[in-house]
This record gives structure tokens, sequence and C-alpha cells, in this order.
């Protein structure tokens, strides 16, 4: 028995390390500078384990597992890069990039966008499943802010932050699998929503071009996600 | 025996096309086509998009002339904005089209034209290129690439790159002018000059050896359209547009270009992806124009820049009447590069031209924008409609190189006719067929911008050559 009940001693890639019980994989991992891609997390929001960019290889088990998502277990031994693990990521990304019409070029997160940086620090230079060019709207009803749903990735982010930080639960999403899109209430025009109460935050936190703001120009946009951390400690300290 | 040449690709174009040539029983040229075998697309896939990016998108036209598809869309959003945009973001607009202008015009003289000029129509296909140009006449090739580089040199410090920056924006320009950048546009203007007055003057010498291709290289009458300022002087950026017939009468002085749909028709051929725009009032074919650079000195009063000017007359004096054969495009190209580099050294002297106010910011106010500009090779239009949001609904895009199609494929016939007999044609023969499609400087990506229904027709020949069925859809 472990003198500290709550803690859990476990080797990432060789390297042994305690960690808190409620701890994942992930958050153990980067606070010991070890790099896991991620797309759907981000600090400040629960957890999905929607895009699969950070599936490790923790031994005994049969198949990957998404480090968001699973939790350190006492004498768990993980790995976070292999050649299996670096094809699958691949694959997922590109996987992402044929399932809707990312064309980085005229794109406003073009530059500043987390899908893009995945596919350079990844080393996806080509993407050889077909693309599927589907015929996505763009909504762009609303007086500050557009959707575009052909640059979605379903991570989800902006529906858990307007539920999770903002309260307003306006964002869900609708329809399965790859036809699934985010919608604005009961897929009422974004502008037309009862809800939003346009406080903008799903735009600061979505990880491509398909929440932005308008400036009227593509190379005028840039995203703050790093503030929720610190709106959630506000939160917690009232 | 009647007997088809097919000239594919078409070389030391922008583009991708070839040209066919119908040959009779006796070796006689009887009938000559330009193709244009690409389609692009962009008016169907520009459709749902937020009108804002259009600028970005169109832009993705061309490599070559990126910055004037950001011009002329600019513009279509500026009306959809119903803003008046600052006059300062409007004169660095300006200078980033003559910037264009430039470059483009030395890539077209120099690149792709100077080797049939310096080395003569019949040199080996081998030889015709910059690279050997560079070996026999290293002054020109340096020249030619100094110029080129001078031009996107601008384009770079003032919009951050070469190619597809995304500095204008409906509304202006996204930020000012610095003073270092401006000073350093500056220092590179009195070698641009130098090189642009040592190539006129070589080109001057060494016309009289084309006097055959003058004769025949697109040489009849059109009419000519392109801006013109509100002195009738030649403009770029702004202004209306000026329609003159072959004798140099104006038939048209003050042409809204926002009502260009009033007076250009589009017709199709069933042998191109490219239509054919023509002047409405004439029909067509009777209203065929040209535009780009012979149009523009042959219709305007003159360039408003000391040096160019003095060239211009020398120009203009050539005939009393509008320069007809394409050939003096060559000319004209050199003569508005000296213009644009003069202009964009008047403008930058102007202290404003740093003021940091270079953009109006509206919402959706027009469901409607029409933008045009001079594109280096002619009249460029954009034309939007969108909805209450912004979004796209409907595009036009009239392409300078589409104004010029029935012109290239006259003057394609005329010089195959002259040039092209018998059974024996000559490689250097060929060339020359080539030769007067370069004077225009088509920019073949550009022009193939649409997309909807294209008319296809299916012949059914005989082995004598004679029509037995035609299918036909339009």
């Amino acid at each position: 028995m472990s003198a500290e009940p709550n803690i859990r001693t476990l080797n990432i890639d060789g390297v042994g390390i305690s960690a808190r019980a409620d701890q994942t994989i992930l958050e153990t991992a980067r606070e010991h500078n070890i790099a896991i891609p991620t797309l759907c997390h981000l600090e400040g929001l629960s957890e999905v384990g929607a895009c699969r960019l950070c599936l490790v290889e923790v031994k005994g088990a049969r198949r990957l597992l998404p480090a968001c998502v699973t939790r350190v277990e006492e004498g768990m031994e993980v790995t976070t890069h292999t050649p299996k693990i670096d094809r699958y990521r691949t694959l997922v990304l590109e996987l992402f990039f044929a399932e809707r019409n990312h064309v980085c070029s005229v794109c406003v997160a073009n530059g500043r966008c987390e899908l893009q940086s995945l596919a350079l620090t990844l080393g996806m230079t080509h993407v050889e499943l077909p693309y599927q060019y589907p015929q996505l709207p763009v909504d762009a009803s609303h007086p500050r802010f557009t959707v575009d749903h052909n640059r979605c990735v379903l991570c989800t982010r902006c529906v858990r932050v307007c539920s999770e930080i903002e309260g307003a639960n306006t964002w869900g999403v609708m329809g399965r699998g790859a036809q699934s899109l985010v919608i604005t209430d009961l897929k009422e025009p974004w502008g037309q929503s009862e809800t939003c109460t346009s406080c903008g935050k799903c735009v600061q936190v979505c990880p491509t071009g398909a929440l932005f703001e308008k400036t009227g120009a593509t190379s005028k946009v840039r995203k703050h996600p790093e503030f929720l951390p610190y709106l959630r400690i506000m939160r917690e300290g009232e | 025996m009647p007997r088809t040449i097919i000239i594919d690709p078409v070389t030391r174009l922008e583009g991708h096309g070839k040209i066919t040539l119908q040959l009779d029983d006796a070796g006689i040229v009887q009938d000559a086509t330009f193709h244009v075998t690409q389609l692009r697309g962009f008016e169907k896939f520009c459709e749902g998009r937020p009108f804002y990016e259009m600028p970005n998108i169109t832009a993705r036209v061309c490599g070559i002339c990126p910055v004037s598809h950001l011009v002329a869309s600019s513009k279509a959003c500026d009306a959809i904005l119903a803003v008046q945009i600052p006059p300062v973001a409007a004169d660095l607009r300006r200078i980033l089209n003559l910037a264009q202008l430039v470059q483009s015009h030395a890539l077209s003289f120099f690149y792709l034209s100077s080797p049939d000029l310096l080395l003569g129509m019949d040199a080996s296909p081998e030889e015709r290129s910059i690279l050997h140009v560079a070996q026999t006449h290293p002054e020109i090739g340096k020249d030619g690439v100094a110029l080129r580089q001078f031009g996107q040199r601008i384009i770079e410090l003032l919009a951050g790159k070469r190619i597809h920056p995304g500095w204008t924006v409906p509304g202006g320009v996204n930020e000012p002018l610095s003073e270092e950048k401006r000073d350093q546009i500056l220092g590179m203007i009195p070698a641009a000059l130098a090189a642009i007055q040592r190539t006129i003057t070589w080109f001057r010498g060494s016309v009289e050896r084309f006097t055959a291709e003058i004769e025949v290289f697109a040489n009849f009458p059109t009419l000519f359209m392109g801006l013109i300022d509100d002195r009738g002087l030649a403009e770029y950026y702004d202004g209306a547009l000026r329609v003159i017939d072959s004798e140099g009468n104006i038939i048209a002085g003050e042409l809204e270009p926002v009502h260009y749909r009033e007076f250009i028709g589009e017709a199709v051929e069933p042998f191109t992806y490219m239509k054919f725009p023509y002047y409405k009032p004439l029909g067509y074919p009777g209203g065929t124009y040209r535009v780009g650079p012979l149009a523009r000195l042959n219709l305007a009063g003159r360039c408003d820049t000391p040096l160019a000017d003095v060239e211009w007359r020398r120009f203009r004096a050539m005939s009393p009447r509008p320069l007809l054969s394409s050939f003096h495009y060559h000319h004209a190209r050199l003569i508005e590069m000296l213009h644009a580099t003069e202009k964009i050294a008047a403008l930058l002297a102007d202290r404003e031209i740093l003021s940091r106010h270079v953009r109006a910011t509206a919402s959706v106010n027009n469901l409607e924008g029409v933008g045009v500009a001079e594109a280096p090779r002619g009249t460029l239009i954009h034309h939007y409609k969108v909805d209450e949001n912004g979004l796209i609904r409907w595009a036009n895009l009239v392409i300078a190189t589409g104004h010029n199609n029935a012109a290239m494929n006259r003057g394609i016939l005329q010089t195959a006719r002259h040039y092209v007999q018998g059974e024996q044609v000559a490689e250097g023969m060929l060339n020359r067929v080539e030769a007067v499609v370069r004077t225009f400087d088509p920019c073949l990506s550009c022009s193939t911008h649409a997309m909807g229904r294209m008319p296809l027709v299916v012949e059914l020949r005989a082995r004598d050559g004679s029509l037995v069925r035609e299918l036909r859809r339009d």
C-alpha cells in the first residue's frame, strides 16, 4: 500500500512519474513536458475524447487509449510515440481534412489554426483519402460572428464552453457521424438565437476558422483561448 | 488533302491553350481557332461564401496577376459596404496595382516574348527562352529579371508577400505604409526607370526588323476600350470606360463601369471555354474590341508622367490613327512600365501617403457591387450579388484576356494565312502563329474562371471533310 492513497506512480515513455489519482494521462504527461497532440481538449473545459489525436499505448490494453480521458493507474506503462501511434494520428488528421472543405489559403484562421499547426507538427504532407467535398452552409446571420461548417472539426469546444462557462447552452450538436453539425438553439439561424448572449467565447475557443468574428477581412482574425483557465479559477474563487 | 495543324500546347503563355489550323487541299489556311482547354469554376464555387473572402479567393484565379483581382474584388466589396474608402487607401491600392503592372509586363515582354524579338522568330525552339536570352544578351536579360523583381518587391513591401497577399481588404487596406518602406521603394525607382528606358531605346531600334510581322499580327480595325480619368488621361484604378473606333473617334466617352452589362455582351463559341465579350451597341462580332496596353495608349489623351509622355508621343506619331497591329502591344507595354514607375514615385512623394487612416468599416449596405480596374492585360470587372448577411449569391468576373478573345482568334487566322502554306510548314512559321497570341499576353487561367452551361458541338465529318451531322448542346 502506498503511504499516500491518492498518489499513483506510473511510467510514461520510460520515465517514472507520480500523479494524483484523479489525473488523466494527458494532464500528467503535460505536467512533465511530455508532448501529446490534442485538438478537442482545451484547458478549462471538460474532456470528451472526440478527436482521438491523443491516443497512446498502455501496456496490457488491447487498443490505443485516448490520453485525455484515461485516468492514471498504479504501475501503468504508457508510450506516447511509436511508429504505429504516429501513423494513427496522421490518419486521424487526414480524416479531418478529407471530411470537410479545409482550404487554408483563403481561411480566416490561416497561420493561427490548430488543425493546420497539427498537420505541420505531425508532418502530414498529403491527404491520401478521397476528399468528401460536402456542401455545407455558412451562417452569417449573427451581427458579430459567423459559423462556417465547412471548417468545423466537431470538437465541440463551442458546445462545452457555452454550457460550462457561459451557461447559455446555445450550442448543441445535431445529426450523427460525419453528418453532425453544431447548431444554435434548435437550428435557428445564429442571429435569431434567443439564448445566445453574444459573449463570443465559442469563437475564442474554436480551434479552426469555423467560428470567427466578422472583421470584414480574412487576415485580421486572432483568437484568445488562453483566457479560459483564468475565468475558471475566478469563478471557483467566488 | 485537307489537313489540320494543331499547336498544343501554345508555349510561353500563362495557362494552357491550343491552336487548330484548318488547311484546304491546296494547303491554304481556311480557319484558325484558339482553344482554352481548362475550366476553373470560380464564379460557381464562390457562391455561399462571405463577400469579404472574395478578394482572397479570386486572387487565386492567377499567380501572375493576383493583385489585379485583389483590387477589382476589393472595389466590388467597397460597393457592397457602400463606403468611400480613405483617399490614402485608394492611392496605396493604386501603387500596388501599378507595381503589378510593371512585374507582369516585365514577365510578358522579357520572359515570354523577348526570345522572339532578340533571337528572331525562326530561332530554334531550344533557344527561345529567357535563359538563352540571358546568355546571348546578358544586359537585356538582367534588366528583365530586375524589373520583374522591382514590381514584385514593391508588392511585397506594401502587402507583405509577393503572391496572393491579403493586404487589400473591403474598405481599404490592412496596414498603413511605413516611412522606411516608402523610402525603400523610392530608392529602387531610378534603377528601374533606367532599365526601362534602355529597353525602350533598344526596342525602338529593332522594330524595323519586324515590319512583316507588324503587317499581319492581328493588324485590323477593331474598337478599343479602357479606363480614363476625368481629364481623359490613362487611368488604371478608377475612372470611366472609354470606347474608340479604329479611326480614333470616341464612340463612347464616359461609360460608367458599374453599368458594364448595358454595353458589354458575352458571346460563347463551342471550341473554347473562354467567352467572347463584345461592345453591345455594335453586336457580335461587329463589336469586337481590344483592351490592354495598346488599347489604353490608343484611347487615352496621354499618360500623365513626363518620361512616359515623351514616349507616348513618339509611339502615337507612328500613325495618324490608332495603332492597329497587335505587335505594338510590346511597345505599349514598355511605355506603360515607364509610366507606372513614374506614377508610383509621384504617389509616394506625397507625405499623406503615410497616413494611418487606411480603412473604412461598415457592414452590408448594398446587395450588389461592381469593381473595375485596369489589369496588365486590360479591363477587369468583378460583379457580386450578396444576401442581407453578405453571403455571395451570384458572381460574374469579366477578365481582361476575355475581352481580347475575338481579336486573338482573328489575329491567329490572319497570321496563319500569311505564314502557313503548303505541305512543308517550318517551325518558325508556327512560332509566328504563337507569337501573335503572345502579343496580347493572354492569361488563360484567368480567362476561364467561369462555370455553367458550356456549349458543346460534336461534328461528324465525311472523309472529304464535308459535314454529315452536327450534334449541339447549347
